[in-house]
């Protein structure tokens, strides 16, 4: 069990401290970088919890998919420091205080959970293999999963719709 | 020998299986650079590179001790930790995904039964997709660290390509997976072996072609070596680079040839099976004979895919790329859905 205490330790580790350096960084390229590492170490707590599945697909649609767009835009733009705009110091100040108001409002709700009693099943369990994960998906919940399905095919077509336009 | 609750036997083993498996892709990556320039003098009719040792034999040997020996040169306006970042993420994710592939069966060693498979995990080819997801960042970073247009245009056209065309090889890997019922490689080739023996390439006619479009762009070889067009980009994402450095990306290029050959050998062509329809383990060898010929026929068929990537390198012209983007997203994509549709209605029907 030590060693699993041990790879916790250090992954947990990892995800604050890019997460951390991903939001202090100054230049927008590094943060995509740091928020990248974030995910590869989520993706490290997903295996250690055995749920192969989600941390591939983690690491396949936001490290492999959406963070290579958020770098396409951020270097085309050349969003370098200089040209970043200084930001007013109120906006910031007004910023931080709805950051906290989310942040306050998520710990409330989420402090009376059911979610305190349950301990994470480490390195055991087997709902996070693909074949049970699909039979699950595929049979107990497949109305919100086709409903889903359908809102990611809808913003597609909203997507080139949006792209269409002269 | 537990210690830290670690089988330590088990983790040399492994580290063992490790080394002798990146050893054997650098020296293989090495020599296709050789066979890359022998074929391309056939193929023109030279003679080759035939100065360094007996056919020239030495002549990676060569080439890698220029590259080391050369200046190592950072541009002063570059972001100097991405600029070492990317040759080195190139590198990197070239050698991931060799851990996933089933280079043979099973050794029987001190009485022991070790599998030739470094990872035999729930996931394979979801593994190899993120893995080749994340090949992107080397071009990218290191075409942006350069600070240099070209190298900029190149590393987006690059990383446009790339995710453009996984798109359609995941398509036509599903189709595989629903004939195998299975993520697993040794599950993928096992569905293979077993019963009647029949590769997937019989099968799967249009998926492997697909497949084998997708890794050539994928891999940026021609005719869809678009980030590294000369006439149009100078030389390419690399175009800043010098020494080692340079050496990387071209050397995860040819590591990546022979990944996905080895790919394309193990999900279409059997992977380490010796021969179709037939059932070997009535030819009465032991198992550590056929383990070892099986790895041999595995080596075999990578090579004559990596021999048919130098050919279409040096028999076609490169594409435009407008052609290049038409190609992926109006003709693959369908035809690769296609055959998906087709597919999944075949298996539906013949198990009923």
């Amino acid at each position: 069990m030590i060693i699993i205490k041990i790879l916790f330790g250090f992954l947990t580790v990892v995800a604050i401290f890019s997460a951390l350096m991903m939001i202090t960084s100054k230049n927008p390229v590094y943060s995509v970088l740091w928020l990248i590492v974030t995910f590869f170490s989520i993706s490290g707590h997903y295996i250690l919890l055995n749920a192969q599945f989600l941390a591939i697909v983690n690491i396949i649609v936001y490290a492999g998919a959406i963070m290579v767009l958020f770098l396409f835009v951020i270097m085309l733009m050349n969003l370098n420091k200089e040209t970043e705009p200084q930001k007013n110091r109120w906006i910031k100040m007004i910023g931080a205080i709805a950051g906290g108001c989310l942040l306050l409002v998520l710990v409330a709700a989420l402090k009376d959970v059911g979610l305190k009693k349950q301990v994470a099943m480490v390195n055991g369990g087997d709902i996070g293999l693909i074949k049970n994960l699909g039979k699950e998906l595929f049979s107990t919940y497949v109305v919100p999963f086709e409903i889903s399905s359908i809102l990611f095919l809808s913003a597609m077509v909203g997507a080139v719709v949006i792209g269409k336009k002269e | 020998m537990y210690l830290l609750v670690i089988d330590w036997i088990f983790l040399l083993e492994k580290f063992i299986l490790v080394g002798f498996i990146v050893t054997l892709s650098l020296i293989i990556a090495m020599y296709t650079t050789y066979a890359e320039r022998k074929v391309a003098a056939w193929l023109q009719d030279r003679r080759g590179p035939n100065r360094a040792g007996p056919f020239g034999i030495l002549q990676p040997l060569a080439d890698g001790g220029k590259l080391f020996f050369k200046e190592e040169i950072i541009p002063l306006a570059s972001s100097k930790f991405l600029f070492i970042l990317g040759p080195s993420l190139a590198m990197i994710t070239a050698l991931l995904t060799s851990a996933v592939i089933p280079w043979g069966g099973t050794l029987h060693i001190f009485g022991k039964d070790v599998s030739l498979q470094i990872a035999d995990i729930n996931i394979g080819i979801l593994y190899i997709f993120g893995v080749v997801s994340l090949g992107v960042y080397g071009i990218m970073i290191g075409g942006w660290a350069s600070n240099n247009k070209f190298s900029l245009i190149a590393a987006i056209r690059g990383a446009s390509q790339m995710i453009s065309y996984e798109l359609a090889m995941g398509l036509s890997l599903l189709a595989v997976l629903m004939l195998t019922g299975t993520l697993q490689m040794s599950g993928i080739v096992g569905n293979q072996i077993q019963g009647s023996n029949v590769w997937h390439v019989i099968y799967q006619p249009i998926g492997f072609f697909i497949f084998f479009v997708c890794a050539l762009a994928e891999c940026n070889r021609t005719p869809f070596d678009l980030p590294e067009a000369e006439n149009e980009l100078n030389f390419g994402y690399h175009q800043e680079y010098s020494s080692m450095k340079l050496g990387f990306y071209l050397f995860a290029e040819y590591i990546n040839m022979f990944i996905s050959s080895a790919v394309m050998a193990t999900l279409f062509f059997g992977g380490y099976d010796i021969l179709p329809f037939v059932d070997e383990t009535k030819w009465g060898l032991s198992g550590n004979m056929l383990t070892i010929l099986g790895f041999c026929a595995l080596m075999a068929k990578t090579f004559f895919f990596l021999f048919v990537f130098i050919w279409i390198r040096w028999t076609i012209p490169r594409f435009r790329y407008d052609q290049l983007m038409n190609l992926g997203w109006k003709k693959l994509i369908p035809l690769a859905l296609a055959n998906m549709i087709i597919t999944a209605a075949v298996v539906l029907w013949l198990n009923k």
